[in-house]
């Protein structure tokens, strides 16, 4: 029997690849999400009927219509201020609640619809907590196993995050990072599909953190197509290979890092030197500067040509014989873009 | 698991036995859980420690309250004390694990693996219900003994009764803990069905020594089917019509306890 699971489970994930329509393993369109007053209304749906007359007070919009897809073997992560919408959508795609509008596929199937079908191909690592505190880790992993289809050993599964050690110390007594990545193990338990994980690296420290990338490294390299939320710049950096920026609900954002840092300007700021204006610069549209802020004698310039709009502003510099205070030359980065939208939206 | 047969013919098929069954995904939930009740020590101490406590204090009000009446104490104190397994053994005790699993988002990472709703909700009250079961089978073998009520002549109607009560039990267990926001909430949320239970369902005062009109109301309670079967065991009973009928009203009181739960069941804290 174990013999049939191992050379059945190989073929029946190809069979679902060449099944499936294309590559796409996530697809998500004009998602919604509301909570009621009481926070029940996504619950399913057959509280509809009840919350209509209280839906208009005291209802939220957390999700306004997002759509994105994420192909096989993609790492794609939700980045966005607390409160954007990324652990609302990620439920979603999840199963645990029903969208109040739009759809999500995943694997071509309804995550909360087909249950079942979606499940056992699918591996989830919630927020926080969702271990009991008073069972080990051990305990916690054979639990899970129990319930998980192709589960991997216990301490197969303790040693891939580096609990082997803790195996028999009750969770309460793990520490915030510790309990992080047991939950991580029985996301894994079931070498699935497609993995969910939000906010993997809250509460690790550094080395820990450098640990669980290189994991999910490994795990998108050997095909497994990973959703995952995180406000960590350096992580959706370190990691995807595409991104969405969430803000209030929608996407303001979205692409190859590259790209999404491309479409956002560099920067250029310094202290105007004693004595010159603004004026006294040469004239910026030459230099490639698509805009500029001042603030007191600070001045801060936006452009996509950052070489020819530095060179220009440290040429006249030099030929002026003057010191720019607390130059700062700064090409696009995705904390920059980041903020952009932060605070670009926010404004408007 | 016929459910997961995906396309390719027969060759997916076989795939399928790599998934788990329901009986397998209990089995590991409800070990979990046991382990768990194990180190409650609260819990543990109410559930064997207050049923066997509850039946010492009523003998000697159930002894001035059977005389004359042509019932014995032991058949009289006995299903009580099975009553009392069936409200503090599961029906408290299993409050205040749905209760606690919930808040530490237990049941919501549950939720996110193969486990079905119902799957978790019994999976959960597998370790009570068996507790349950093993103080209700030792109740009765030493109880006879020692209550003299002896063994009981209508043993099926016994079982019935313990089941239908198990049922009702675990279902109502689970509506409670949704009034109840954390552990020392459930202690509180399980005292409307407790007090009516004890009270109102035969187990302090047999329905069978109170007037009619009064008892024939009480029966509809949702304890009170399984404990008038229970004391049946030992009775033998009023007759097919009676029996019949307090398995109707248990049925219905179980059939309702899993609308509601599937319909109004918390899975997660209130935000």
């Amino acid at each position: 029997m174990n013999t049939g699971e191992k050379t059945n489970g190989g073929v029946g994930r190809g069979g679902a690849r060449s099944a499936g329509s294309g590559a796409e393993v996530i697809e998500v369109t004009g998602l919604r999400r509301s909570y009621g007053a009481d926070g029940r209304r996504t619950k399913g749906p057959q509280g509809r009927g009840d919350d209509k007359g209280r839906s208009g007070q005291g209802s939220f919009e957390a999700v306004r219509g997002i759509d994105f897809s994420v192909e096989r073997g993609e790492l794609f992560a939700l980045l966005g201020t607390n409160g954007a919408g990324k652990t609302s959508t990620l439920e979603l795609l999840e199963g645990l609640a029903l969208p109040t509008a739009g759809q999500v596929r995943i694997l071509g199937h309804d995550p909360f619809r087909e249950r079942r079908k979606v499940r056992p191909r699918v591996g989830v690592m919630l927020q926080e907590g969702g271990l009991p505190a008073e069972l080990t880790p051990a305990e916690t992993v054979r639990m899970w196993a129990g319930c998980t289809s192709g589960a991997r050993p216990v301490d197969e599964a303790l040693g891939s995050v580096g609990l082997e050690r803790r195996r028999d110390v009750r969770v309460k007594q793990l520490s915030g990072g510790e309990r992080r990545r047991l939950d991580l193990a029985l996301a894994l338990l079931g070498r699935p599909e497609v993995l969910f994980l939000d906010e993997p690296t809250t509460g690790l420290d550094t080395e820990a953190r450098h640990a669980t990338w290189e994991l999910v490294r490994e795990l998108r390299d050997s095909g497994t197509t990973i959703v995952l939320t995180t406000h960590y710049l350096e992580e959706a950096e370190e990691l995807a290979d595409r991104l969405a920026i969430l803000h209030e609900g929608r996407i303001a954002a979205a692409g190859h890092v590259a790209d999404v840092v491309a479409a956002h300007p560099s920067h250029i700021s310094f202290e105007l030197p004693t004595g010159f204006h603004l004026g006294d610069l040469p004239p910026l549209g030459e230099l490639g500067v698509l805009g500029h802020e001042t603030d007191g004698r600070t001045v801060r310039l936006r452009t996509d040509d950052l070489q020819r709009a530095a060179t220009g502003v440290l040429v006249w510099a030099r030929d002026k014989g003057v010191a720019l205070g607390d130059l700062d030359v700064r090409s696009a980065s995705l904390e920059e873009a980041f903020l952009h939208i932060a605070k670009g939206l926010e404004n408007s | 698991m016929s459910a997961s047969v995906r396309e390719a013919g027969g060759i997916e098929r076989a795939g399928t036995s790599a998934e788990t069954g329901a009986a397998a995904r209990l089995l590991a939930l409800g070990r979990a859980e046991l382990t768990l009740l194990g180190r409650n020590k609260t819990a543990l101490t109410t559930s064997l420690v207050i049923p066997v406590a509850l039946a010492f204090a009523m003998k000697g009000a159930v002894e001035n309250m059977v005389a004359g009446t042509g019932l014995s104490v032991g058949s009289a104190l006995l299903p009580a004390t099975l009553g009392y397994v069936l409200v503090f053994a599961v029906y408290s005790s299993l409050t205040g694990s749905y209760t606690a699993r919930r808040e530490e988002l237990v049941l919501k990472r549950l939720r996110t693996g193969e486990l079905r709703d119902l799957e978790i909700l019994a999976g959960t009250a597998l370790p009570a219900v068996l507790l349950g079961l093993v103080q209700c089978v030792l109740l009765v073998v030493l109880g006879g003994v020692l209550l003299g009520a002896g063994p009981p002549t209508a043993p099926h109607l016994l079982v019935a009764g313990v089941l239908l009560g198990m049922a009702a039990t675990v279902g109502f267990a689970a509506l409670s803990s949704v009034l109840a926001k954390s552990a020392e909430g459930a202690q509180l949320a399980v005292l409307p069905f407790m007090m009516v239970s004890l009270a109102g369902s035969g187990m302090v005062v047999p329905l069978d020594i109170l007037p009619e009109r009064v008892a024939s109301l009480l029966e509809l309670l949702p304890l009170s089917p399984a404990m008038e079967l229970i004391r049946a065991g030992w009775t033998g009973g009023a007759g097919l019509k009676e029996t019949v009928g307090q398995l109707i009203t248990g049925l219905v009181w179980a059939g309702l306890a899993l609308f509601a739960v599937q319909r109004w069941f918390r899975w997660e804290p209130r935000r």
